[in-house]
């Protein structure tokens, strides 16, 4: 295996790894409009997440991050191609971002609400333009030989690209609901797992039309058709297993099948580009891993400081997540408003 | 390109400069405040005096809104390489994204993690211990500063890399050369002195915002705050004037014309070189005319001697041409924007000796013996608008950084104009302009609002509340 092609990997991991953690983060995000009834529910919602959302969204810099440090020609394709979906993610993202510190601050009852309401915009957003904008970079765009990427509106707004970026904000929810049944006591709890025994069966649903797009709008099955197959079995046999857990109560089951599958999408997307980081309407100006590439002396100082670094973050990440593990109840405290 | 003068280099750069400047209001201030609060604790846990607990929980409030604004908007400079100015990262790749990466992986983590955890443990670890998570986050933000400025340092003086014959992109041939660039161990330790000092300019500024509302029961806590912003205002100023000069020596080194640029000469000086403080600059004509001078102090300033002249500009340029002309054509213009950097230099020194200046008297006049500091009440009011002046002036020396680059993104290696993205349009990045500037002005206005409503309720506003009403944020809603 040469450096490049462990780098590929590895952007694909630390992106999967960004589903499985920010997937539950934003879809904790939207719960607040669909499961939390008052004020006091949403905020239990939100401090569920309060302490880690900041780690969650460090994997997506990290992945942004290694994709300049080792391919940076897809960096700079992907980027500068989806110009305003990106713009319109960091929009979802900052407005998300600053609504955890500003619902503190604000004292009126319709200055909470403004921020609990971009709380949930910015969590919808951010997963849908990003599944949006991966469903449409792996369909192929118009793109010329210095490696720029034109995609046109509907290179960008397809049936796949849509039907996937609607499969991950849902399959997010899901997955934030199964979290809150891990992180909340009382109502909310029930609630979480009444409203996925509803949204499961629209998963499947959801699933299998995207699988079916995928066949015929990408070319995955023609050029690795038994790793796709393989993959897209898993995607539905992890949302299999999370359902399982629903019907049977069983959270930590439910928890890792959603947040698996989220990382199975990831999965699946970056074995179809394989070899290719970026795929071309004409194939000839689809870039290959090989080429996009940074030198072998870079890859290698980035493989060694990987190599140290990934174990000792997520020592202190799982640590992190071990010191909040007590449930919360919205009905303990009141919230002055 | 439209003939208003919207180009898109013109209008990627304007994006560049807005999301850069914005984001460093909050960087330096976080970086600053983390460091501070982390003390205040520490005294905490050291003096038990409660008095510093009440400030690592205030100023600690403060902190948290810079830093959620810092945060969001560090995202957009990630992906801005990539979006604005893909050439650049194509070019780049192979040394930029190493110390980026590396920024993730060993700051960023730490940063987000640890605050997260500080956040929510007051009383779940003892002091020492919880001191010790906000101490792990202020590591995390100067790392963070280390490698960005590696990266950034690289643009300034590019070192330990060759050109790729056949791709015509940068290729690093020298890990260590990029990390021990001297540019950047200049420039780390005057971007972090200067940090602390903002921080500490804000806290004395708050309180003597808060001392003036004269209630009883806050007294004591502001003043103990006025002192310690005072004392830690005045301490890195100066310290942030000498990183400064270490800072200047090298770049007359490394880019002659942005020193000659911040000075406004175009002639070689004389022998030893005045110093101008006022001076008319006509830079189509590159002619410029000193109002105020101060003989021989810019010989000192550039060479810590009594002597010696000061390369002008038009040489510095003749000679650009004469290495450059070559590579990047007879019609390139080497002229550093003057007006730009003569007064971003000025303004940021000015402020610097303000700061000294203030502060000085602030800790003279608050000293315990002969305590009259309250009194004067025209001087609380200064010290409270002196919160804003190092702001301006950490933007004024971002300016001298980037503009004095200029018109190299990369130095000597790689213009600005080449480095935009082939795919913008006026259209896309007007759009986007218009979406960071209202997005900019909102999050700003709201951070200063919320700042200023928390100094209005006073330390112990939630304290009181909170016999009633536990704080959702607090650790009773994980712990019960």
């Amino acid at each position: 295996m040469t450096l490049a092609n462990l780098w590929f990997i590895l952007i694909g991991l630390l992106f999967s790894i960004f589903l499985f953690l920010e997937g539950f983060d934003f879809g904790v995000g939207m719960s607040t409009r669909f499961l939390a009834k008052d004020f006091d529910e949403r905020l239990a919602l939100m401090t569920s997440i309060g302490p880690h959302w900041d780690g969650n969204e460090t994997w997506l810099v990290t992945a942004g991050g290694a994709m300049f440090a080792s391919l940076p020609l897809m960096y700079a394709s992907l980027f500068s191609g989806y110009y305003i979906v990106l713009l319109l993610v960091l929009v979802g993202l900052i407005l998300r971002g600053v609504s955890f510190e500003f619902v503190k601050h604000a004292e009126t009852r319709t200055g909470k609400n403004i921020w609990m309401w971009t709380f949930f915009v910015g969590s919808f957003m951010a997963p849908f333009l990003l599944c949006l904008m991966l469903l449409s970079m792996v369909q192929g765009i118009p793109m010329n030989a210095n490696g720029d990427a034109f995609p046109k509106f509907f290179d960008v707004v397809n049936l796949l690209s849509v039907v996937g970026g609607v499969a991950g904000t849902l399959l997010s929810l899901v997955h934030g609901l199964n979290f809150i049944r891990l992180r909340v006591e009382g109502p909310l709890r029930d609630r979480a797992r009444k409203l996925n025994q509803i949204l499961y069966p629209i998963l499947f649903l959801g699933e299998v039309v995207f699988a079916v797009l995928v066949f015929f709008q990408t070319d995955f099955f023609t050029k690795r058709f038994g790793s796709s197959l393989f993959i897209t079995v898993l995607i539905v046999l992890f949302s299999l297993l999370g359902y399982y857990g629903v019907l049977k109560d069983k959270e930590g089951f439910s928890f890792a099948g959603s947040g698996l599958s989220l990382s199975m999408v990831i999965v699946l997307l970056f074995n179809g580009l394989f070899p290719r980081v970026m795929i071309a309407t004409n194939p000839a100006h689809s870039i290959l891993i090989k080429n996009a590439a940074n030198s072998h002396y870079t890859l290698t100082i980035m493989t060694i400081v990987a190599a140290i670094l990934i174990p000792i973050v997520a020592i202190y990440f799982i640590w992190s997540y071990t010191l909040f593990t007590k449930r919360i109840n919205p009905r303990e405290h009141t919230v002055k408003y | 390109m439209l003939d208003i003068g919207l180009s898109i280099v013109s209008l990627a750069r304007f994006q560049f400069a807005m999301t850069t400047v914005f984001h460093f209001f909050f960087v330096p201030f976080s970086i600053g405040m983390a460091v501070l609060v982390a003390t205040m604790e520490t005294l905490y846990a050291v003096k038990k005096d409660k008095v510093y607990l009440d400030m690592a929980k205030f100023w600690g409030k403060i902190f948290l809104l810079s830093f959620a604004v810092g945060i969001v908007t560090g995202i957009i400079q990630e992906f801005q390489f990539g979006m604005n100015w893909s050439e650049y990262s194509r070019f780049m790749g192979d040394v930029f994204g190493a110390p980026l990466a590396i920024e993730a992986l060993l700051a960023f983590f730490i940063e987000s993690v640890f605050i997260g955890i500080w956040m929510f443990t007051w009383d779940r670890f003892k002091p020492g211990l919880h001191a010790l998570m906000i101490w792990m986050t202020a590591i995390g933000t100067m790392l963070s500063a280390i490698w960005i400025l590696a990266a950034n340092s690289f643009m300034q003086h590019p070192t330990g890399f060759k050109i790729n014959n056949t791709t015509g992109r940068i290729q690093l041939t020298d890990f260590g050369a990029v990390i021990t660039n001297p540019q950047l161990w200049r420039v780390f330790p005057h971007v972090i002195l200067a940090a602390i000092m903002t921080a500490g300019c804000v806290i004395a500024g708050m309180s003597a915002w808060g001392l003036l509302r004269k209630k009883k029961d806050e007294n004591h806590f502001f003043k103990v705050s006025l002192r310690f912003g005072l004392w830690v205002s005045l301490i890195f100023a100066i310290l942030s004037a000498g990183a400064g000069d270490l800072q200047t020596q090298q770049i007359i080194k490394d880019q002659p014309m942005k020193f000659a640029a911040t000075e406004g000469i175009y002639k070689d000086t004389k022998d030893p070189a005045p110093w101008t403080v006022v001076e008319a600059i006509d830079a189509k004509n590159h002619t410029a005319s000193s109002q105020v001078e101060i003989p021989k102090v810019l010989s000192i300033l550039a060479y810590h001697r009594l002597s010696g002249s000061v390369k002008g500009m038009n040489s510095i340029n003749k000679e650009l041409h004469a290495k450059y002309d070559k590579k990047f054509g007879k019609d390139m213009n080497y002229y550093t924007p003057p007006k730009t950097l003569f007064w971003s230099f000025r303004v940021m020194t000015g402020i610097d000796l303000l700061v000294m200046l203030i502060a000085f008297l602030g800790v003279i006049w608050s000293r315990k013996k002969k305590d009259t500091i309250e009194n004067k009440k025209w001087f609380m009011v200064i010290v409270g608008l002196a919160i804003w002046v190092p702001f301006i002036g950490n933007s004024a020396g971002w300016f001298i950084t980037e503009f004095g680059r200029y018109p190299w993104i990369v130095y000597g290696l790689f213009t600005i104009a080449d480095a935009v993205s082939p795919t913008s349009t006026v259209g896309t990045l007007l759009f986007s302009n218009i979406v960071y500037f209202l997005l900019f002005t909102l999050l700003g206005g709201v951070m200063i609002w919320y700042s200023r409503q928390t100094l209005h309720h006073g330390p112990y506003y939630e304290m009181e509340d909170s016999k009633q009403n536990v704080d959702p944020f607090a650790k009773e809603a994980f712990v019960k």
